[in-house]
């Protein structure tokens, strides 16, 4: 299968000479149409300057990102960036508080030039209506919504553009757990319906057991490991991942079962 | 044991252009000596607010209307003045806050912002004894190079250094009670679990009751001796902590758990927009009780 997003050996310096800060350090990965990739690691190990390189936000200082078989150049044209959209972690930031919802989600249509002029504000509403929200609520305000309807907005939003590809970093890190629950469902049920694939950046392993197909570990702007998401918690191969793994507070039992059982073990 | 801090039938309103609009609905919690004792719950449920009453910061607010029993060892609270008020916290009682690196001040140094709180118990302390002192406190939260550390201004740290010296900072002047306020949630998971550990190990050791305010269901696991769950200004369940993760009886307390994803699988629970069952009864374990 052809990936969807193929990253080779991308790497990113900012600044130069002593000042040199290395994010991100050859890092190649692939993507495939469906598939949702989670991206993990700590704060300021890369995860998202890696999703500004792939949003093409600014260049990679090495390597190749391609898209569907076709190398992207730096400068993107604008069917690349409508098929990569982006969810980002706070909604409420990431929404323009003094546009309406509904226009936050047809600029990308307007820019975008997707349907016709008249058609665009059903298109909107269908698009509200897909994540869930009454088809009304896009002449509300942002601040007139909840955390998670704000952040149903942004997916709708994304979903708006036709997108194929959807870089999510951290899109329930500022949600409670209940509502985390729900737009997690939410995104698993859309990504089968469109048959959308996810890059997904946290730093929440639980989340990403449950959601994840495979899972792609950071540290230090470098890419330690990339696993089904499976192996990657059974049977971590980095000490990194299992510290990771061993510091997430847990709730069950079993949960305890499997922290004690790697913490036991040693790395192969 | 005796009670280091009781809430009775506490209430709060605030005043608005709209109305009144009342956050908590007679909430009722005790805290033993040397107990930590978690209150969970989502955001806007009234953890915060809890905290801040505690404390006598939110009563300085005009909008806010506060009503209820507030028992700290011994003393209604309700009694104080605002100036003896003022000398309990820092000293007897103490706070740490969600994010470290903001609960400090930007433009004075560590050193001079522990001399600070230290003054707080023995106002004539020596700039050399408080250093000495400071040394002492961040060498109990592994802080060995406390010189470096002293002369830094909060963002030449980390954000788990930061943490650390704020946790040594609360227990500086050994208050008998620490209110940490979703400590660690800014952080790193590697560097949470860490500095809970930390503080886990100091609190014990020193005797320190914790009021321990969290929205994460595995930190209060493992952090905690006794669960209240708050669910829009009401506790809907209590109990030690084992009761309530082995046996979680209210439906929300029920739904919040089911929602936690779980590191061995299983994926995203089908959870219920609001649930009438969430206003059910108080459920109160074995163990619980007041």
């Amino acid at each position: 299968m052809t990936p969807i997003l193929s990253l080779k050996n991308i790497s990113k310096t900012f600044g130069s000479g002593d000042q040199a800060v290395h994010a991100v350090r050859d890092v190649s990965f692939d993507v495939f149409p469906g598939e949702c990739l989670a991206v993990v690691g700590e704060s300021g190990s890369g995860k998202t300057t890696l999703a500004n390189m792939i949003l093409g936000v600014f260049g990679q200082s090495g390597g190749e990102i391609w898209f569907d078989g076709e190398l992207l150049p730096a400068r993107r044209a604008l069917e690349h960036r409508k098929a990569i959209q982006l969810v980002q972690q706070n909604p409420l930031s990431s929404l323009n508080p003094k546009r309406s919802v509904g226009a936050s989600v047809r600029l990308g249509l307007d820019v975008y030039g997707i349907g016709a002029k008249s058609d665009r504000w059903s298109l909107v509403e269908q698009a509200l209506q897909e994540v869930g929200l009454p088809p009304d609520y896009r002449r509300r305000a942002p601040a007139a919504l909840s955390g998670g309807q704000r952040q149903r907005v942004a997916i709708a939003r994304a979903l708006a553009c036709q997108s194929r590809l959807v870089v999510l970093d951290e899109p329930t890190s500022a949600l409670d757990v209940l509502v985390q629950a729900r737009v997690l469902r939410l995104l698993n049920d859309l990504r089968g319906d469109k048959g959308l694939s996810y890059v997904f950046i946290t730093h929440d392993l639980s989340v990403v057991r449950n959601v994840a197909d495979r899972v792609a570990v950071f540290k230090s702007g470098q890419l330690v490991e990339c696993a089904p998401t499976r192996e990657i918690f059974e049977t971590p191969k980095q000490a990194y991942t299992r510290q990771l793994i061993g510091a997430v507070p847990v709730v069950a039992p079993e949960e305890l079962r499997l922290r004690n059982r790697l913490a036991s073990e040693e790395t192969p | 044991m005796s009670d280091v801090l009781k809430i009775s039938d506490l209430y709060l309103r605030f005043r608005g252009y709209t109305g009144v609009t009342e956050v908590l609905h007679g909430i009722s919690l005790n805290i033993r000596a040397g107990e930590r004792v978690a209150l969970v719950g989502e955001s806007g449920s009234g953890k915060s607010v809890t905290a801040r009453i505690v404390l006598g910061i939110l009563q300085e607010l005009r909008t806010a209307k506060v009503q209820g029993g507030l028992e700290f060892e011994g003393r209604d609270l309700n009694k104080l003045s605002a100036s003896q008020w003022h000398d309990l916290r820092g000293t007897a009682m103490s706070i740490i806050f969600q994010d470290p690196t903001s609960s400090l001040n930007p433009v004075f140094t560590i050193e001079t912002q522990f001399a600070e709180v230290l003054r707080r118990r023995d106002a004539k302390m020596s700039d050399a004894a408080a250093n000495a002192r400071a040394a002492e406190l961040l060498n109990s939260v592994s802080i060995h190079d406390h010189e470096r550390v002293l002369n830094s201004y909060p963002f030449q740290l980390s954000g788990g250094m930061n943490q650390r010296v704020v946790i040594a900072m609360a227990l500086a002047n050994e208050p008998s009670l620490l209110i940490a306020d979703e400590p660690g949630t800014a952080l790193d998971v590697t560097v949470q679990a860490q500095t809970l550990k930390l503080m886990h190990d100091l609190v014990e050791q020193s005797g320190t009751a914790v009021f321990f305010i969290s929205h994460n269901l595995g930190v209060v696991r493992e952090f905690a001796d006794r669960v209240y769950v708050i669910y829009r200004g009401r506790i809907v369940e209590h109990g030690p902590t084992a009761a309530i993760f082995d046996n979680p009886s209210h439906a929300y307390t029920r739904a919040l758990m089911a929602a936690v994803p779980r590191i061995t699988g299983g994926g995203i629970p089908d959870i219920d927009d609001v649930d009438t069952a969430f206003l059910d009864p108080m459920v109160i374990h074995d163990g619980g009780a007041t």
